[in-house]
């Protein structure tokens, strides 16, 4: 028999010990996992999509040459319409041609390949300009103008010479030629506020790429969403938390709640392509069939969160109201819904933030379309909300699914879109949360 | 006939007269003196107001409903919608006496609205079993159920004869279901130990929020991260060298990051649990000698096991839901393998394929969706019953 000794531990108590510290170093490296994940995930979103607010622009002086734009010299818009995008084009080649021999600087590249420098979308914003102010036609304006995506990518660390000499839309030549505008500060960097503002671009021109419709399309959403599921939420949580009798009825109902909060997303987006495409007739990718099927999933989680914020107003409050006389649903309506109306706000806060991020129910109803108008809040034929549109989420996905890499670029960049606004929505719950919420 | 929106503001305004009509009315019958009446004039209003507001909303759902499931239009809606409000309107303004009790009327109005606001949630659930059941039932008229349930391949083709087996879209569900599971369980289930038995309280209010930031993140995010960042590395760092996979998109890539995006479900849920384990069974275990690790892994596990399984159980469902991380990082070739880096495809990914772009609501390789839907809902069900249910009834245990 060994000794034992309260000073030395014997083998037993190490190996217990060392089990013990073991078992804690795996939980410890658990959470480190887990923390890491999301520092990952972040950084590398955060990585990938910086570069999507920043755009590469050349300034250039534009001689918008009077024979070329406007052949009857009458400065009259239905005429002048009749130069397309591609007429626009040989104007700003020149410029910038114009600008390179004034700076003095040597290149071997064609006047071609000059003028792809230059993105397509350029000129048609060129032409808006003109044809909203026809008075410029003659004159010589100073424009910032959108390089090409490759151009852009160059100045991104996204195409490097390699790269370059591998592509058929670009080349090293054209790359120095870039460095050398670069280095007279014609070409420049800008915050990149069409990102935000404009349209989708065809696949061709990632660099015009922008969220605009996307925004608005989710802003519509959500508006539907707040619209349809904040009342009916409340008004199906006020029922079941304080007028339903206990009965099978009201507990098939529950059971049903709790269970649609589980049930997968893209179930839902089956339901909205049987029920609200193909049986109600809507019209496909419109935000209001977005909305509905948005509205019919965050449901559950604004009853849930409703009936625990009136669940937690103390029954003294309405015993109090029914005591001065008033019936069961006025103590409701004017004391019981007013406590909770905190807890009910922050609930449908994190219901919007859930839909604001959903992807999966949107494709099956069509919102993938590339859609380059802005839709209108209402009008005459499609109704409220009825112009096809699409969303934040759904955008992400579009350009995960085009060729160019200068999409992953974009795609990330309206992750952080989308991150930072679900950021402000956490945040203004948690804000409401801590600021109005009393403990009984 | 008047259009629609017409007709809804024409009733909105109506509603709103009487609202004031019934207000100064009620005043009138009372001869000005307040105290004679039963109900004030407020309840007067409201009750005239929802009488002339609510019985055309209804009609107006119902027959448009009606017209729809058998389409016959003959209804003259505009009539009945203006014969509803306006009887409505006159039958609650010439209902204003002295003793009328307008706030019982009213508050009938508004219990009605409250009953039906919360049969939507029915009508959601009998709407997603309908849709896919009509749909599903026209699919097996056109194609076998045996060959859907038992056919090992997967390839729809257009112009006909394909052949749409389930069983290698599930099997690459269950694959990347359980490489997620496998990651996100055990990281999950520490983490909640750590938290729940270890962790300071400063450290608990870090890193709770923090773990629990990454169940707010929506799914598209981890599907780029997938698609951009963990597919490369996986490739060009374990797939390429060990010469087992050249694809990014692969059941190994979609299942990590469906595993991260899992930990806090199971996370948050077992420390919901294991903090509902009594002290007083820790302090027992103690008090007899055991050491943190052995009471956790010998008392306070076992006593939240049920719950835990419901956890695991409820992750699992939503793993097997889950679409946009399996869309962007598993791919799309239905494949049975055992090769974790290889491509493989699973339901969800199956279904967005069917139905978007140009679909035909004839053909089989649509209308094959709706079977993948419901087949996915049924699955997805039974988890979350019999996870609800294990939960539901361990809390009892306890509480």
């Amino acid at each position: 028999m060994t000794k034992s000794s309260l000073l030395a531990a014997d083998a037993r108590t190490k190996k217990r010990n060392a089990a013990e510290s073991r078992f804690k170093a795996y939980g410890f490296a658990a959470i480190c996992v887990a923390m890491i994940a999301l520092v990952v995930l972040l950084l590398s979103v955060v990585t990938n999509g910086v570069t999507a607010f920043q755009q590469t622009y050349i300034t250039l002086d534009v001689v918008l040459d009077e024979d070329r734009l406007d052949k009857e010299g009458n400065r009259e818009r239905a005429d002048m319409a009749k130069v397309t995008t591609i007429g626009y084009a040989p104007l700003l080649r020149d410029a910038l041609l114009t600008k390179i021999a004034e700076l003095g600087i040597e290149t071997e590249l064609s006047e071609r390949d000059v003028g792809d420098m230059i993105s397509k979308e350029a000129s048609a914003t060129i032409r808006n300009k003109v044809l909203a102010n026809t008075e410029l036609v003659g004159e010589t304006v100073s424009l910032d103008v959108l390089a090409s995506g490759r151009i852009d990518g160059y100045f991104k660390g996204r195409v490097t010479m390699q790269s370059a000499a591998r592509d058929a839309n670009t080349s090293p030549e054209a790359l120095e030629l870039a460095q050398a505008l670069a280095d007279e500060g014609v070409i420049v960097t800008q915050f990149n506020w069409r990102f935000l503002s404009a349209p989708d671009a065809s696949d061709q021109r990632p660099e015009a790429a922008g969220l605009g419709v996307a925004i608005l399309g989710s802003l519509y959403m959500m508006a539907v969403v707040l619209c349809l599921a904040l009342p009916i939420g409340v008004a199906s949580s006020i029922y079941l938390e304080e007028f339903a009798p206990k009965n099978r009825w009201t507990d098939i109902i529950e059971v049903n709640i709790s269970n649609l909060a589980a049930v997968p997303s893209i179930v839902y987006g089956i339901l909205g392509l049987a029920i609200f495409i193909n049986f109600m007739e809507f019209n496909q990718s419109s935000p209001l069939v977005g909305g509905l099927v948005l509205t019919l999933m965050t449901l559950p989680t604004i009853i849930i969160s409703t009936r625990a914020a009136l669940k937690s107003v103390p029954p003294s409050i309405r015993d109090a109201a029914l005591g001065v006389g008033a019936s069961k649903m006025q103590s409701v309506f004017h004391h019981v819904l007013p406590l909770a109306a905190p807890g009910i706000l922050t609930g449908t806060i994190i219901g919007l933030a859930q839909a604001l991020g959903e992807t999966a129910p949107l494709l099956l109803i069509g919102m993938v379309a590339f859609v380059r108008e802005y839709p209108a809040a209402f009008s005459s034929d499609a109704g409220l909300f009825g112009e096809a549109a699409t969303a934040l989420p759904v955008q992400v996905y579009n350009w995960t699914q085009r060729s160019d890499p200068a999409f992953v670029e974009r795609a990330s960049g309206a992750i952080i879109t989308l991150l930072v606004f679900l950021l402000f929505m956490n945040a203004l719950a948690i804000y409401l949360r801590r600021r109005f919420e009393r403990r009984w | 006939m008047l259009s629609l929106s017409f007709l809804l503001v024409i009733v909105a305004a109506l509603a709103v007269a009487g609202y004031f009509i019934a207000k100064s009315r009620a005043l009138k019958v009372a001869d000005g003196d307040i105290r004679s009446l039963v109900s004030l004039p407020s309840q007067h209003a409201l009750n005239t107001a929802l009488a002339t507001i609510v019985p055309p909303m209804a009609a107006l759902l119902i027959v448009s409903l009606y017209r729809r499931l058998s389409g016959n239009a003959d209804f003259d809606l505009t009539l009945i919608i203006l014969l509803l409000a306006i009887t409505g309107f006159a039958f609650s303004l010439i209902g204003i006496k002295v003793e009328t009790r307008a706030r019982t009327l009213a508050e009938r109005w508004i219990l009605g609205l409250l009953i039906f606001a919360s049969t939507i949630a029915i009508m959601t659930t009998v709407g997603i079993v309908f849709s896919m059941l009509f749909e599903t039932a026209n699919f097996f008229q056109q194609y076998g159920w045996r060959d859907f349930f038992f056919s090992t391949t997967w390839s729809p083709n257009f112009r006909g004869n394909s052949d749409l087996g389930i069983i290698p879209l599930l099997w690459g569900t269950l694959y990347i279901s359980f490489i997620a599971l496998a990651f996100a369980v055990p990281v999950g289930l520490f983490a909640a130990i750590y938290l729940s038995e270890y962790a300071s309280l400063r450290m608990r209010s870090v890193a709770k929020p923090a773990i629990e930031i990454l169940a707010g993140i929506p799914t598209i995010v981890y599907g780029l991260f997938a698609l951009v960042t963990v597919g490369p590395f996986l490739r060009d760092y374990f797939a390429s060298p060990m010469g087992i996979g050249q694809s990014a998109s692969s059941v190994m890539t979609a299942g990590l990051v469906m595993g991260i995006m899992l930990i806090p479900f199971v996370s948050s849920l077992s420390d919901d649990i294991i903090n509902a384990v009594p002290q007083a069974m820790r302090d027992g275990s103690l008090g007899l000698g055991a050491t943190k690790s052995e009471t956790i892994r010998q008392v306070v596990i076992p006593a939240a096991l049920p719950g835990i399984v419901g956890a695991v159980l409820l992750a699992a469902s939503r793993a097997i839901g889950e679409t946009m991380i399996v869309v962007l990082g598993a791919g799309a070739a239905a494949r049975l393998s055992l090769n974790p880096f290889e491509a493989m495809t699973t339901v969800t990914v199956k279904i967005v394929s069917q139905l978007t772009g140009d679909t035909d609501f004839a053909s089989p390789e649509t209308l094959v969706a709706f079977a993948l839907g419901l087949t996915l809902f049924v699955i997805t069900l039974g988890l979350n019953v019999f996870a609800l249910y294990i939960v539901r009834k361990y809390r009892e245990q306890y509480e």
